[in-house]
């Protein structure tokens, strides 16, 4: 058994070549090792003092989000809530205060749980991750990450070190909807991201939609911006709850049944969808939409 | 194999030696004796356990004590001057905001953070600062309104 808090990056790449698991806040580790699901690495470095990780700084080709930014400090981001709004939907929806205070986008990212709140977001906005070892560094398209629950691409001797967003085009929008039974520490039923941007007429121009707690991972719906091209938004929504839908491939568990997922993912990507148009028009929709509007609420 | 650390809580340090798996929550009880943080569901589902980590809450029972090392830790025995109570000891007293008082002490730590960082929360504003931390006598509707008054007399 061996801890260290990594003082520098090199550090905990060193640690990582070495066989050390990362951990930062825990939230996902350490109450999993609690209820038992799996046992605590025996060599751990913590991540979660390296400021380098901690910066949101933009970059030629947009916005770089450090892989130790809390959820805190994503639904608050003057940035991110303006332009990546999604985004802020989601980690405004994560657990509770004290989740967001320590949990981060890295670890919510490499936990890599077909639930996770900030996934779909992320996809629709066209991130990509930067892994980085000892060795080498390279960038990997989210498709191209998770590969199944829990699972990655990712070596055990590579540390997500940061997530690279694209500039938004302009006017677009975005937003993350979830069904959810309680307000608080809880786990997406079923949940949906959709961007869009909007041509002058108010129609549609390019769309993408993705889906949380439907499949082994989170899942893009490949047919969005086909169905929701110079289609109005309401129409636009329409069409992609059946999109949606058909494109699921739910389980049942304790939380819900496969039909009930199936049937309510097409909901969420609609209301996504409406919410993501209306920013895009300028409107000011509060974060997160499960709150402003309520899940419930007619959009 | 344990490792050696410092805690610093309350103001004070503590040079423990824990395993590396044991949770804060069972170091700032058993080893320094500090019970008035509580365990709950032990799943980070009721913020009975709360502490404030550089000032921030967080669920002790989920956070492993290595990684505390340095860090300033607040449990709610910090909160208390030594002259009387808490603004938020008084008002959930005189609310009526404790009944078993099991969660009292992880509610008093979630919304002094919450008061330190936003000194005039709305009612929405309480219920978000508050939504990690379950109570299961009251209704919540008293200990909102405890949070109301202690934000509105200081």
């Amino acid at each position: 058994m061996s801890f260290t808090i990594a003082q520098t990056l090199d550090e905990a790449l060193t640690a990582l070549a070495a066989g050390a698991r990362p951990i930062a806040g825990g939230t996902d580790l350490v109450v999993g090792v609690r209820q038992g699901k799996a046992s605590l690495p025996s060599s751990l470095v913590a991540v979660d003092r390296l400021d380098e990780l901690a910066l949101i700084e933009p970059t030629d080709r947009g916005l770089r989000l450090g892989a130790g930014v809390t959820h805190a400090r994503l639904m608050t981001d003057p940035k991110i809530v303006a332009e990546y709004t999604a985004l802020a939907d989601a980690a405004a929806l994560v657990g509770s205060p004290s989740t967001r205070n320590v949990g981060t986008i890295g670890g919510n990212v490499m936990n890599a749980s077909p639930a996770m709140d900030t996934g779909a977001p992320l996809m629709v906005l066209g991130a990509v991750v930067k892994l980085q070892s000892a060795q080498r560094s390279r960038v990997v398209e989210l498709s191209d990450l998770w590969t199944g629950p829990g699972e990655t691409t990712a070596a055990t001797d590579e540390l997500c070190v940061a997530v690279d967003l694209p500039s938004r085009p302009t006017p677009s929008g975005s937003a993350y909807v979830r069904l959810e039974y309680r307000r608080a520490m809880e786990i997406a039923i079923v949940g949906a991201a959709a961007s869009v941007t909007l041509n002058g007429d108010g129609t549609i121009s390019a769309g993408s939609v993705a889906l949380s707690a439907v499949a082994p991972t989170i899942l893009a719906v490949d047919d969005a911006n086909a169905v929701m091209a110079d289609q109005q938004p309401d129409a636009a929504a329409t069409a992609i709850a059946a999109v949606a839908s058909d494109a699921a491939l739910p389980i049942s568990d304790l939380r819900a049944s496969d039909t009930y997922r199936r049937h309510t993912v097409g909901v969420m990507a609609a209301r996504a969808v409406k919410a993501a148009a209306r920013r895009a028009s300028g409107e000011e929709i509060g974060v997160p939409v499960n709150r402003a509007i309520g899940v419930g609420a007619v959009l | 194999m344990t490792e050696p650390l410092t805690l610093t809580v309350n103001g004070v340090d503590y040079p423990v030696n824990v395993d590396m798996g044991r949770n804060l929550l069972g170091v700032l009880r058993n080893e320094l004796g500090l019970t008035g943080t509580k365990e709950g569901c032990d799943d980070s589902e009721c913020g009975a356990c709360m502490v404030l980590l550089d000032g921030q809450p967080v669920n002790s029972c989920s956070y492993l004590a290595v990684q505390a090392d340095g860090r300033s830790v607040t449990t709610v025995e910090g909160m208390m001057p030594a002259d009387g109570l808490h603004p938020l000891q008084r008002t959930l007293l005189e609310e009526g905001g404790v009944q078993c008082g099991f969660c009292t002490p992880g509610m008093i730590m979630s919304a002094s953070a919450l008061l330190e960082r936003n000194s005039n929360p709305s009612d929405e504003e309480i219920r978000i600062g508050l939504s990690g931390n379950l109570c299961r006598c009251t209704g919540y509707a008293r200990i909102l309104a405890a949070v109301a008054r202690a934000a509105s007399e200081g």
